[in-house]
C-alpha cells in the first residue's frame, strides 16, 4: 500500500495583530511618560532647588532625545515585539538580550505599581475620613486589574483609550498654563519671588548632579514605543514618527510644568509634594483648575499604568517565544491576539509590589532598570553602526550626528548612576546583584533550552567582519 | 463617594479577574498548545518589509 505523500495542512499561526498607527505609538509613549509631569520630577527640586529641576529638565531631555533618536533608527529596522530586547539579541547577543528584557519588565512593572499608588494617593487625599486601607487597596486593585483586562481584550482598544486620556491629561497642562496668564508675571505667577539668586541652587552644583535621579522621571518610558513594533501597520514609518512626536510633546509639557509649578510653589514644598500640578491648580484658587488637575492626575496615572502593562507583557512574551523563559509565556490569544498569559501572570506580581512598596521605592526601582537599559542603548547603537554600516540594510530612519548622541547618552547615564548612588546606594547595589545572579542563572542553566538558530530572525546580511 | 467607588472597584476587579482566568482556561482547553505558541518573531517583517537597500 502506497504511503500518502502529501503533507498535512500547516498548523495555523496565531500572531499579534497589526492594527496600530503613529497616533497609537504616540499614545503609548506619551501615555507612559506624562505621569512624570504630574508627580516625580518635582523631587529633583528637593535634591537641588527649583533651578536644578529646570536644568535637569533640559539636560535629561537631551538624554531622552538621544534615546528616542537611537531607538527610532534601530527599531525601524528590528521591528519585533520586545523592542530593545530584540535589538540586543540581534546586535549584542543572548545574555545582553536576557538582561535587557529583565530591565524592561522591571522598569514597566514598577512604573505600573507607582502609577497605581499615585492614583490611590490622589484619591485618598480628597476622600476624607473613613477611607481606610481596604479602600486604598481597592483603588490600587481596580487600576491594575481593570487595565490588565483591557490589555487582555485587545491592543487597539487599549491604545485608543490611552490616546484619549493622555490627550486629556496633556491638554490639562496647556489649559493650566494659559489660565495663569504666563505673559504677565506678577499677576498670578511669581517666579521672581519663588526662585531668587539665593535659593535657586541651595546646594550648589552637587545638588544639580543629585537631581538627575528624579529628573529621569520627566521622560521615563518614552522608549516603550518600541514594544508596539510587531503591532503597528508600518514599523519603519510609525515608530520614528510616534516616538519623535512624543518626545517633542514631552519637552514642551515638561518645560510648561516647571514654569507653572516653580512660579506658584516654594521650592521646599515643590520638592516635597506628591502632586505638584494639582497643588499648582489649588494655589490659583480656581475650583475649575483644581478639579481639572485632580482629574488629569488620575488619568495620567491610569494612562501610564495602561501602557506599562502593554509593554511589560510584550517583553515577557518575547522572552518566552525565544525560550529564554518557558514557551508557555509566548501564547497569543487566538481571538483577541494579545499575549494573554504574560498579561495575567504579571497581575499578581504588580499587586504584591503595590501593596507593600511605597511610591519612592517603586519609582527608584523603575528608574534604576530604565537607566541600565539606556546605558545598553548607547553601546548598542555603536555596535549596530559598526556591524551593519549605512547602506548595508534598509533603515526606516537614520539618526543624525552619530556617534554624538550615543556618547552624550552614555555620559549622562553615568552621571545618573552616581546621582542614584547618592540617594539610593543600597537599592542600586541590590539591583545590580540581582541582575548578576539572573545572568548566571541564564548562562549556566536556562540557555541550554534555547534553540540557538531560531532566535535570530532578521533577514539581514552577515555583519561586517564576520 | 470615594468609599463607595473603592468598594465597587473591588467588586469589578474580582469580576474581571475571574473573567480573565475563566477565559484563559477556556482558551487553553479549546486550542492546541502548538497553535497558541505558534507566533514567530520577524515573520511579518520578512514578508512585508523585506530589507532592500
Amino acid at each position: 500500500m502506497a504511503k500518502a505523500t502529501t503533507a498535512g495542512p500547516a498548523p495555523q499561526r496565531v500572531s499579534l495583530l497589526r492594527v496600530l498607527g503613529p497616533a497609537h505609538v504616540w499614545a503609548l509613549g506619551v501615555g507612559i511618560v506624562l505621569v512624570g509631569e504630574y508627580t516625580g520630577w518635582n523631587f529633583a527640586a528637593d535634591k537641588g532647588g527649583a533651578l536644578a529641576a529646570l536644568i535637569i529638565c533640559w539636560v535629561v531631555g537631551l538624554l531622552y532625545t538621544s534615546v528616542a533618536m537611537i531607538d527610532s533608527e534601530v527599531t525601524s529596522t528590528v521591528a519585533a515585539a520586545g523592542g530593545q530586547y530584540a535589538q540586543a539579541k540581534h546586535i549584542v547577543g543572548p545574555l545582553m538580550a536576557f538582561n535587557v528584557a529583565l530591565y524592561l519588565v522591571f522598569a514597566y512593572t514598577m512604573l505600573e505599581v507607582s502609577n497605581a499608588i499615585l492614583v490611590a494617593d490622589t484619591i485618598k487625599s480628597y476622600a476624607g475620613e473613613g477611607f481606610g486601607d481596604w479602600h486604598y487597596r481597592g483603588v490600587i486593585a481596580t487600576v491594575i486589574v481593570v487595565l490588565a483586562a483591557l490589555n487582555y481584550r485587545g491592543v487597539l482598544m487599549t491604545l485608543n483609550v490611552n490616546f484619549v486620556i493622555t490627550a486629556f491629561a496633556y491638554l490639562a497642562i496647556i489649559v493650566l498654563f494659559f489660565s495663569v496668564q504666563p505673559w504677565s508675571q506678577g499677576t498670578v505667577l511669581k517666579l521672581g519671588e519663588m526662585v531668587t539668586p539665593d535659593n535657586a541652587l541651595p546646594y550648589g552644583w552637587i545638588g544639580v548632579i543629585a537631581a538627575f535621579h528624579w529628573g529621569i522621571w520627566y521622560y521615563l518610558g518614552i522608549e516603550g514605543t518600541t514594544q508596539a513594533a510587531e503591532e503597528v501597520r508600518s514599523p519603519s514609518r510609525a515608530l520614528p514618527y510616534g516616538t519623535m512626536a512624543g518626545m517633542i510633546t514631552l519637552l514642551i509639557g515638561a518645560s510648561l510644568t516647571w514654569y507653572v509649578c516653580a512660579s506658584l510653589l516654594p521650592w521646599q514644598y515643590l520638592g516635597f509634594t506628591y502632586f505638584p500640578l494639582l497643588d499648582a491648580g489649588k494655589v490659583t484658587g480656581s475650583p475649575f483648575l483644581e478639579t481639572l488637575m485632580f482629574t488629569a492626575t488620575i488619568l495620567a496615572g491610569i494612562a501610564s499604568a495602561n501602557g506599562c502593562i502593554n509593554d511589560a507583557a510584550r517583553a515577557f512574551f518575547s522572552l518566552g517565544r525565544d525560550r529564554y523563559l518557558p514557551t508557555w509565556f509566548s501564547a497569543v490569544h487566538p481571538k483577541y491576539r494579545t499575549p494573554y498569559r504574560s498579561i495575567v501572570f504579571l497581575v499578581p506580581i504588580a499587586l504584591a509590589f503595590a501593596f507593600i512598596a511605597n511610591l519612592g521605592q517603586a519609582i527608584t526601582f523603575s528608574i534604576l532598570s530604565g537607566v541600565l537599559h539606556y546605558t545598553f542603548m548607547s553601546v548598542n547603537i555603536i555596535m549596530f553602526r559598526n556591524k551593519w554600516p549605512l547602506g548595508t540594510i534598509r533603515r526606516g530612519y537614520t539618526h543624525p550626528f552619530h556617534p554624538i548622541p550615543a556618547v552624550v547618552l552614555f555620559i549622562l547615564c553615568v552621571v545618573t548612576f552616581f546621582a542614584i548612588f547618592l540617594g539610593y546606594g543600597a537599592q542600586l547595589t541590590a539591583m545590580v546583584i540581582f541582575y548578576i545572579i539572573m545572568s548566571l542563572w541564564f548562562h549556566f542553566y536556562r540557555y541550554q533550552y534555547v534553540r540557538r538558530g531560531d532566535q535570530f530572525t532578521m533577514p539581514w546580511p552577515k555583519p561586517k567582519g564576520y | 463617594m470615594w468609599i463607595i467607588i473603592a468598594n465597587i472597584g473591588w467588586a469589578v476587579s474580582a469580576a474581571l479577574a475571574a473573567w480573565m482566568v475563566y477565559d484563559w482556561f477556556q482558551t487553553d482547553s479549546s486550542y492546541a498548545e502548538e497553535t497558541l505558541t505558534s507566533s514567530r518573531e520577524g515573520e511579518i517583517e520578512a514578508v512585508q518589509e523585506k530589507h532592500k537597500v
